[in-house]
């Protein structure tokens, strides 16, 4: 298994949401990935957004400005 | 072979829109159902194409577009979601059955309908359509163009009518969407159903709806979301509430491209060609003594179509006329319209439908124009015989 890192991990209420956070994310340089929302956060599927937790800190600012409603937004090991 | 049926569907099309379906096919997994690449691969292309909807009708924002599979079943899942037993709704008689049946489904169910006239070209008047509001008029349900005339309503008026008493615009425009500029804000749409295989040149199996912000529509469908899978009920949000199942991703690849020569050619320029060869073909045969052409034809704004009749002759046999003997494409028949054809009394005679792409080429307009005279002639010197 990988070595446990800190991140924030921000969920969506649709997948369009998810797609829309990788588009503006990618516009703004602003880190991370989508990956398949973790288990501790909600059992079932979907997409989540994963941003180490110093570049979520940094970047706190920039995410805030996106204008999307997050579901969650939970600090977890991943 | 001279393709004069774009009405029915948009045989003609820019090569990229095969291209990318061909290439998709390769490229995209099932979109929303994981974060490995293909998956994800099909979602950045639903997404990207939904923005380019939003861009074309003018949402408010992307999710207010859900993708369906044609206008049908984006009509049938506003008037199921909308519209109950103890309402009233108002239609015309222009409409196709893809608004007509879904309403008589639900006239069995207890709604009330109001079904309003059209004058001897097939027009809808806006106050004919306000003296039908009721108290409990839930919606207006109509076309944005017939697909019978090609007759375009003025929507404005009729949303500002219907909006007065707190009623909803529901709108099928599967025969303007890409060939006629739609802003659904300042049109006041609230509800407007597409196909993509028309005038937005896509492949067959997609459309969608266009939902104002705010206006939730419980779903006709429910199932596979990829998201709150323990739920059990679907989600409400849109536009997951109303794309139940897998998305036809590999139709979207090839709606996606189309929508890319659309915004880059712009759906005027689009619509000012197929206006011009529609002109050119009405203005060769409309002096031929036994040709009717039904709708009106000096309309500023009308969608490329042009339907008429030689005499009494049967539209069937007229358009494989025009088929076996010239190699042109129209239609011919009822164009799944009673109500506009008991309006022209064509119930028995149908009636031949040509429709025009910008891809059509002055020539082939010369060539329709000419075969029609011929019949024409051919048919006279049968009646006089």
């Amino acid at each position: 298994m990988r070595e446990k890192k800190d991140y924030m991990v921000l969920t969506f209420h649709t997948t369009t949401e998810a797609m829309e956070m990788e588009k503006k994310c990618g516009e703004r340089h602003i880190p991370g990935r989508l990956i398949p929302v973790p288990r501790a956060i909600t059992a079932g599927c979907g997409l989540a957004w994963r941003i180490a937790q110093a570049e979520y800190e940094s970047h706190r600012a920039a995410i805030d400005a996106l204008g999307i409603s997050f579901q969650q937004a939970v600090a977890l090991k991943l | 072979m001279i393709y004069l049926d774009s009405a029915a569907t948009s045989f003609l099309k820019p090569p990229q829109v095969a291209e990318a379906v061909c290439q998709s096919f390769g490229h995209i997994g099932n979109a929303g159902r994981g974060a490995h690449a293909p998956t994800l691969n099909a979602s950045r292309l639903l997404y990207s194409t939904r923005e380019k909807l939003a861009q074309l009708f003018h949402a408010e924002q992307p999710a207010c577009v859900a993708f369906a599979s044609n206008a049908t079943q984006a009509l049938n899942t506003a008037i199921n979601g909308l519209i109950g037993p103890d309402d009233h709704v108002i239609t015309t008689v222009c409409e196709h059955n893809s608004v007509l049946r879904p309403l008589f489904r639900k006239e069995q169910e207890g709604t009330q309908l109001s079904i309003v006239p059209a004058d001897e070209e097939g027009k809808i008047h806006p106050s004919q359509l306000k003296a039908c509001i009721r108290k409990n008029t839930r919606a207006v349900v109509m076309h944005h163009a017939s697909n019978v005339t090609g007759n375009v309503t003025d929507l404005a008026k009729i949303a500002a009518i219907a909006h007065d008493t707190g009623a909803l615009l529901i709108v099928d425009a599967a025969q303007t969407a890409g060939s006629i500029p739609i802003d659904v804000q300042t049109m006041g749409i609230d509800v407007l159903c597409f196909t993509g295989h028309k005038g937005l040149l896509g492949p067959q199996g997609t459309g969608g709806i266009c939902v104002r912000k705010g206006l939730h529509i419980p779903p006709f469908l429910v199932g596979g979301s990829g998201v709150h899978s323990f739920d059990r009920e679907h989600p409400s949000d849109m536009p997951t509430v109303l794309e139940a199942g897998t998305a036809n991703g590999h139709g979207i690849a090839g709606l996606e491209a189309a929508l890319d020569f659309l915004l880059e050619t712009g759906v005027e320029t689009m619509h000012q060609r197929e206006t011009k060869l529609m002109h050119r073909f009405v203005q060769g045969i409309r002096d031929i003594d036994t040709i009717t052409v039904y709708g009106d034809m000096d309309a500023a704004v009308r969608a490329p179509i042009v339907t008429l009749n030689i005499g009494n002759a049967d539209a069937a046999e007229v358009s494989d006329i025009l088929w076996e003997d010239y190699e042109i494409c129209v239609r011919a028949g009822a164009h799944c319209a009673p109500l506009m054809h008991r309006h022209f009394g064509t119930e028995q005679q149908g009636a031949v439908r040509f429709s025009f792409s910008y891809w059509n080429t002055e020539e082939e307009i010369d060539r329709a124009v000419q075969a029609v005279r011929e019949i024409a002639a051919d048919y006279e010197e049968t009646i006089h015989a």
